[in-house]
């Protein structure tokens, strides 16, 4: 079984990125593989150009912060965030100069003489991240360091990371689960699935130009119809979705009888409560709607061609008073270009996007 | 905007800072990142292991084979060998069959019992094993036989002489304390859950914990019968003290040695060693299988059986067994002693005068033998702990050496003792004392290397994983992380292996013919041999005891943790 399969990832000095993807996908394989933990069966790592692949943990220069922060309890602080300056062969002064340093950037200088267990989780998290800094490598990597923080703090605290990275211009690899996370602090993402990387590039070109619908619905959720390409003319595409309905695409892919997956975001994808002639106008009755914060999420069933959902601006949705249309007539409509055409998946669609 | 290097050595200015003591470890430290080096120190482990700990006791009988067989042509010796073998056999199953019946109602009665004094009595419930075994025998000795116990009490039908009767007393008494400490452990971690499902669903109290509780409980059932099975095989010394004209396994051999018969010796040690690794081999393979009486159901008898005067009369049955037993013939060496303390034999004592000069002798004696055993052990245990607690060299390489290391402990300590000097026998530049040592460390590596292994076990693999990817060579890792965070274990596994040592009389037989420890000694005097009085028995015993509690507050208030 192969927990990483042809994996292959050049990361930039300096750069902050995310490894996201679902339970499973071999996230933290990869991160201890970098780390030396682990060894590939095939394959190699190279760190500042360099090989490292035999190379133990000791002498590569990647520090490993694993999701259960795995403090030494029976060292304060202080000896913790110093551990790495100290294993290194830095004078202790030189290393608790350095500890005292890296817990006055997280904010922990004044707990330095505390012990692990009588810190908070995001305190522990942050001395955690010291020991990671102090250990003066030009590699962190991070094993889902948000996960155990409740939500609140996890919006906050993501941002500190980054910022703290870019201050010490440390190159991070960040694991996690939570693409709201990657999307709002990576500089570039590789989606992981099954072992496999499914995409690796900046957060807008991953999001504008997904490569698959598992991409197009794990990182940023969106709407799934499938059909078959009719026609081709003049840069556009028009898909038979369902009996007698069509959609038109600005993308220039895919050729006339290819079999597709017609994907939009829901965030374009509008409500109109009166009949258009526009094109991509769906008809169906409005099932529910939801508060999101600042959107209103709308469920449209289409009748032939399923259900669709839409997340109007809230503003938007309140001028129409879409709640009180429940169960009223509305259409949906989205712009041709933000019709994005995928190859029909070997698996089901269903199973293709349900991303386990 | 970066201000460090990776991975290079510090500046020379710093270097220069660290003092002399910091450099050499930080040498070793590097030293330990090199894959030869690492090998060398397991390599080094095991090796002390195999030729010191595990082969001579095994494998040094073997070379006394032809001499083993003599005793075939000695027909009336040979039946005698075979019937003191077939009695230890006999006496440590039915005293193993006997605490568990007795034990396991303790366990539960501490465990379950919302009485205050539970905790009281499983304080209680330790002394046979913190006593020294030669004190225990003179105790029971005294209390089931001598003038002032039992008989005196209720009369001289009551009493008993040396002979099995006492053995089973004896054995009974210091192999309760197992049972109860195995099953107050088992019963503590088991979650009662599953009764209390059983009761709701309607079942008597008797019911739910015969059926569903004790099958749960089976394997721990198992090891408790196991370890009171093979301590009740291995005891020497204090069975010597009441055996008087019968002969179990030891005591026959401990004979043997003293008439210098020597293929008698040998036959038993031998078979002693084939039998008892057989019977505990047989038993973790055939016990998982074998089924416990739960299938019968008599409703009626087990509701009474549950009910409140019949917990209480099991109660109070428990409680006695416990008290006439196990305790006062346990404590029974004070009288004598405190007598002692009267009649002026404890000046005497610290006069080093007579009898006393060999006393203290035997007494220093005992403890440089433990000490340099466990010091021993304790350095050459180390590398072998780690080694299989973290599996390396690989699942099996580990697997085996951990089967390995619990076997000097399942086989009779006279035996192993008999083996060791065989082994040894022809190296005369080995001294008696080193033989001894060696025969010590074997007796009591078991106990230091299983302690270490199970806490370095529960230190998360995470840790060490983060400390190596900061930079931390192996011995480092070992230094600031394994040995501060199971230095508790370190410490119960040294003063285990200590204590045992100290209490240990059969190897000390069998290896030593001039050297004589604290215990030798005072089965010595029991036996008659030096002109010393009861009071001074009591007294030399007394002593022991009170060491041996000493050193076991030690341990209980070291591994007690915040």
């Amino acid at each position: 079984m192969k927990a990483i399969d042809h994996v292959n990832l050049e990361i930039s000095d300096g750069e902050y990125v995310c490894v996201l993807g679902p339970t499973g996908s071999g996230k933290t394989t990869l991160l201890r593989l970098i780390a030396g933990l682990i060894y590939p069966t095939s394959g190699g790592i190279e760190l500042d150009g360099k090989p490292v692949t035999g190379l133990r943990p000791e002498d590569r220069s990647a520090s490993y912060v694993p999701q259960q922060y795995a403090l030494f309890p029976h060292m304060t602080v202080r000896d913790n965030v110093a551990f790495g300056p100290l294993a290194r062969g830095f004078s202790p002064e030189e290393s608790h100069r350095t500890a005292d340093e890296m817990l006055r950037l997280v904010r922990l200088a004044h707990r330095a003489t505390a012990f692990p267990h009588e810190l908070s989780g995001g305190m522990q998290q942050r001395v955690a991240l010291a020991r990671g800094l102090a250990g003066r490598s030009p590699l962190l990597l991070l094993d889902e360091p948000l996960g155990a923080i409740d939500a609140r703090l996890r919006v906050l605290l993501r941002y500190e990371l980054r910022r703290l990275a870019k201050e010490l211009a440390v190159t991070v690899v960040h694991v996690t689960h939570d693409q709201q996370e990657a999307m709002s602090i990576a500089d570039r993402i590789a989606v992981l699935r099954d072992g496999r990387v499914e995409q690796f590039g900046r957060t807008s070109e991953i999001y504008s130009s997904p490569s698959s619908p598992f991409l197009a619905n794990f990182v940023g959720g969106a709407n799934f119809l499938e059909g078959i390409v009719v026609r081709r003319e003049s840069g556009t595409a028009l898909i038979e979705v369902a009996e007698g309905f069509s959609l038109t695409s600005s993308e220039k892919e895919h050729s006339a009888g290819d079999a597709v997956v017609a994907s939009f975001r829901q965030e374009r994808t509008s409500v109109l409560t009166n009949a258009s002639t526009e094109e991509n106008v769906i008809p169906g009755k409005l099932v529910s709607t939801s508060l999101l914060g600042v959107f209103m999420r709308c469920v449209v069933d289409t009748g032939r061609a399923g259900e669709v959902m839409a997340k109007v601006p809230l503003r938007e949705a309140l001028e129409q008073r879409l709640q009180d249309r429940i169960g009223h007539v509305v259409y949906a409509r989205v712009a041709r270009d933000g019709v994005m055409l995928f190859s029909r998946p070997e698996r089901a669609l269903a199973v293709e996007l349900e991303a386990f | 905007m970066r201000e460090w290097v990776p991975r290079d050595p510090p500046p020379r200015d710093q270097v220069a800072e660290t003092g002399l003591m910091r450099r050499l470890l930080l040498s070793l430290d590097s030293i330990s990142g090199s894959r030869l080096a690492r090998i060398m120190a397991y390599a080094l482990g095991i090796m002390f292991f195999l030729t010191i700990i595990f082969v001579p006791p095994v494998f040094g009988i073997l070379l006394g084979w032809s001499k083993i067989f003599e005793i075939l042509s000695y027909p009336d010796l040979l039946s005698r060998g075979v019937s003191a073998i077939i009695a230890s056999f006999a006496i440590a199953g039915a005293v193993a069959l006997l605490d568990l019946a007795a034990g396991l109602p303790m366990a539960w009665f501490i465990v379950r019992s919302r009485s205050s004094w539970a905790s009281t009595i499983d304080t209680l419930a330790n002394i046979p094993f913190v006593v020294p075994t030669v004190a225990l025998g003179y105790s029971v000795l005294a209390f089931w036989g001598g003038s002032q116990g039992i008989s005196g009490l209720l009369g001289s039908r009551f009493a008993f002489s040396p002979g099995w009767q006492m053995i089973v007393l004896l054995h009974f008494a210091f192999s309760y304390p197992v049972i109860v400490r195995v099953m107050v452990g088992a019963l503590q971690g088991y979650k009662d859950i599953y009764e209390t499902a059983a009761r709701t669903l309607g079942a008597p109290t008797f019911t739910a914990a015969r059926t569903i509780s004790l099958p749960l409980l089976k394997s721990s059932l198992v090891a408790a019968f196991l370890l009171a099975f093979a301590r009740s095989l291995s005891e020497t010394g204090a069975t010597v003290m009441v055996a008087g004209a019968f002969e179990n396994g030891p005591v026959f051999i401990s004979k043997a040695r003293l008439a210098g018969q020597e293929s008698p010796l040998l036959f038993v040690s031998f078979v002693l060693i084939v039998a008892s690794s057989l019977f505990f081999i047989g038993v973790r393979v055939l016990a998982p299988r074998m089924r416990l009486p739960i299938s019968a159901v008599r409703p009626q008898l087990e509701k009474r059986l549950s009910s409140g005067p019949a917990v209480g009369l099991r109660s109070l049955l428990t409680l006695l067994v416990f008290a006439v037993l196990v305790i006062i013939p346990s404590l029974f060496v004070v009288l004598p002693a405190v007598g002692a303390v009267a009649d002026g034999t404890l000046q005497e004592a610290f006069s080093g005068n007579g009898i006393w000069s060999g006393y203290w002798q035997a007494v220093g004696l005992s403890y440089l033998v433990a000490l340099a055993a466990t010091a021993l052990n304790v350095v050459a245990g180390l590398p072998v702990s780690v080694l299989i607690a973290r599996k390396r060299g690989g699942e099996f390489v580990s697997g085996i050496l951990d089967t390995m290391v619990n076997i000097p402990i399942v086989v009779p300590s006279i035996a192993l003792g008999v083996s060791i000097g065989i082994f040894w026998g022809g190296a005369t530049y080995i001294s008696e004392f080193w033989l001894l040592i060696f025969a010590h460390a074997s007796i009591t590596y078991t106990y230091f290397v299983r302690s270490m292994v199970a806490a370095i076990e529960s230190i998360p693999m995470e840790m060490e994983d983060v400390a190596r990817t900061l930079g931390a060579k192996p011995l480092t890792v070992f230094r600031r992380l394994t040995i501060p965070l199971s230095k508790y274990a370190l410490l119960a596994g040294a003063i285990m292996a200590f204590t045992r040592s100290v209490d240990e009389t059969g190897a000390t037989l069998a290896v030593a013919k001039r050297l004589v420890t604290a215990p030798v000694l005072m089965v010595q005097w029991v036996r008659g041999i030096a002109a010393a009085s009861p009071s001074a028995i009591g007294l030399g015993l007394a002593f022991l005891v009170v060491t041996s509690f000493a050193s076991l507050l030690v341990l209980t208030l070291a591994t007690r943790r915040t």
